[in-house]
């Protein structure tokens, strides 16, 4: 649907109410694959990672991989689940070229975790309880790339290549009830829900959690319930949205659209939807039909999982602090107003400021310099701020100034060399020669140079127009080429200057 | 008797992207209907006192540590490809024109 056809966005949640659901995948970063002993890594070459058990090879069997089981247990506990005493394995029957044994391992009637719930905070304040109806365990699909056709996509393509390096990684799906009464919020629902359940597998240590690289995958599902009627529309489903903001974008864009059209006499066709960040539209996958037929069956190949109470007591032990309540900690000892502190949330720099902290640097200098300078440089080399530096560089960055061995400027120069690999700041401040003039000898002998020679300043300064004290204070930080304490050069000058009287 | 169709037995055939000719799904149809009928006799026994089970082990949490074994070659995994690109397995278009 083109951008003008879409119903106004306000006009739409007057005439229907949205009603959500959320089905998150969480890729979990153990070292193996779920089923057999392949590596659980990205970046090699194309089916480098593969045996006949994730290649659906005859023979192969499946043997579930513990650490999975364990990383799946805490994110149900994280998301206040209960942990099933006995949960197994179903086979869902499907055949596309990016699952090779013809059906991904999944759990249907048997999850692992259920009835969970998430309390989310917008930013008006407003608090939503979303209720987590299952979190199930599950492995990934290859990756496929499309060849031929104009444009890259599916539709058109020629052929398809299938690298199986993902297939058999360990997923697991997290799927929301029905999340009715968000009105006007429910795209910011979407996303603070991703986001916080980005933050809770992060703060778990059991995913990386880089949406980009589809660590988090977000399907969203999208209907609308005409005011005053307690029948529920039909709903789509918006695949595949994998940031933050395209959540947001797309929840909105369904809203409009399917308003547009319902209210125009039309209905909702209940189908799969592809989210295409590029023109921020969604577009018509394939319908449901009789290929959701799964046949799903019990896996006869792997015997049921039964957490003990005690296992399960174990893992609840080792549970972070909540993210949500760990922000308001942190934000309470670190005195930021909300604006700083969003500030260092959203470039996703509370863990580095932390540990900076934790280093020994003032708060608002670790806060200044993570989203100052190293998101700068950070953002010039489009790689992210954390991966760049240290907290325990940046803290020490941060010490000199503090002794006055750098002046910011000098300090954002020895970033620079900390980040190029010359070393330890100290070290950078060493080899570049970086260090503040701090010897008042040193500058008091280019002071009185520079007073020497500019007689009409001397005379102003003795006459109290102290500040003609500049040009002079210029002229003595060229010299010393940038590298004295410029506050410590003003008092040196009025000093020399009512000194030569 | 069983209520497994022709349709169902066609139906089935196509989700399992098996050919079967007019011929296989009729006796298909007799057979699997005979098959659900034989379950049907065991459900007949089955009292609450006996659970349900997927699995005729009794065994749960059959678990393998998370070590990374060496996996296939790249060459041993697409030994058995019908085509290949590369490094990559090669598989007819998946839609069709549209």
């Amino acid at each position: 649907m083109k951008k003008a056809e879409l119903m106004d966005y306000d006009k739409a949640l007057e005439l229907f109410e949205p009603v959500l659901g959320f089905e998150v995948h969480v890729e979990l970063n153990t070292k193996t694959k779920m089923f057999c002993g392949c590596a659980n890594e990205f970046g090699q070459g194309a089916n480098t990672n593969t045996c006949p058990t994730c290649l659906g090879l005859p023979g192969g069997l499946p043997q579930v991989n513990a650490k999975a089981i364990e990383s799946s247990i805490r994110l149900g506990l994280a998301l206040g689940c209960e942990i099933a005493e006995y949960s197994r394995f179903a086979r869902k029957n499907y055949f596309y070229p990016d699952t090779a044994k013809n059906f991904q391992t999944s759990q249907y009637d048997e999850p692992i975790a259920f009835n969970g719930q998430l309390t989310i905070e917008l930013e008006s304040g407003r608090l939503v309880t979303v209720d987590i109806e299952r979190a199930h365990m599950e492995d990934d699909a290859g990756k496929l790339t499309h060849v031929g056709g104009a444009t890259g996509r599916i539709q058109g393509a020629d052929y398809s290549l299938v690298d199986y390096n993902r297939g058999g990684v360990p997923l697991v799906e997290i799927v929301t009830q029905m999340i009715e009464g968000g009105e006007a919020d429910s795209p910011e629902i979407g996303r603070t829900y991703v986001a916080a359940i980005r933050e809770i597998v992060k703060a778990l240590g059991v995913s990386n959690a880089r949406m980009e690289e589809g660590n988090v995958r977000c399907d969203a599902n999208v209907s609308l319930r005409p005011r005053g009627s307690n029948v529920l529309g039909t709903r789509t489903e918006t695949k595949n949205v994998n940031s933050l903001r395209s959540v947001e974008r797309a929840v909105r864009y369904e809203i409009q659209r399917q308003a547009a059209l319902l209210h125009a006499g039309g209905t909702i066709t209940q189908e799969t939807r592809h989210w295409h960040e590029d023109t921020g539209i969604t577009s018509a996958g394939r319908p449901k039909s009789d290929a959701d037929d799964y046949r799903y069956f019990p896996e006869p190949d792997l015997v049921p999982v039964a957490p003990s109470r005690e296992w399960v007591e174990e893992l609840r032990a080792t549970l972070p602090e909540p993210p949500a309540a760990r922000r308001k900690r942190l934000q309470a000892e670190w005195g930021f107003a909300n604006l700083e502190f969003q500030d260092v949330v959203n470039s996703d720099l509370l863990d580095v400021v932390e540990a900076t902290i934790a280093a020994g640097a003032a708060a608002q200098a670790a806060r200044k310099w993570w989203t100052g300078e190293v998101a700068r440089l950070a953002n010039a080399s489009g790689v992210s701020a954390d991966s760049l530096v240290q907290p325990a560089q940046v803290a020490a960055l941060i010490e000199l100034v503090v002794a006055g061995t750098l002046t910011d400027r000098l300090a954002r120069q020895v970033l620079e060399g900390v980040i190029g690999g010359e070393g330890t700041p100290l070290e950078v401040v060493e080899s570049r020669g970086l260090a503040v003039v701090s010897d008042d000898g040193a500058l008091i002998a280019a002071i009185d140079e520079a007073l020497a020679a500019q007689p009409d300043v001397l005379a102003k300064i003795r006459d109290g127009k102290v500040q003609a004290a500049g040009a002079v204070i210029g002229a003595v930080m060229k010299a010393m080429r940038g590298q004295a304490d410029a506050a410590r050069v003003r008092e040196l000058v009025l000093e020399r200057a009512g000194a030569a009287e | 008797m069983s209520e497994i169709t022709a349709e169902q037995v066609a139906h089935l055939a196509n989700l399992a992207r098996i050919d079967l000719s007019s011929e296989e799904i009729a006796r298909l149809t007799t057979e699997l209907g005979q098959i659900v009928d034989s379950v049907a006799k065991v459900a007949e026994v089955a009292t609450p006192d006996v659970p349900a089970t997927s699995h005729p082990m009794p065994l749960t949490n059959v678990f393998r540590a998370d070590t990374v074994v060496p996996s296939l070659t790249v060459e041993q995994a697409l030994s058995g490809a019908p085509d290949r690109d590369g490094d990559k397995f090669r598989v007819p278009a998946i839609l069709d024109e549209e």
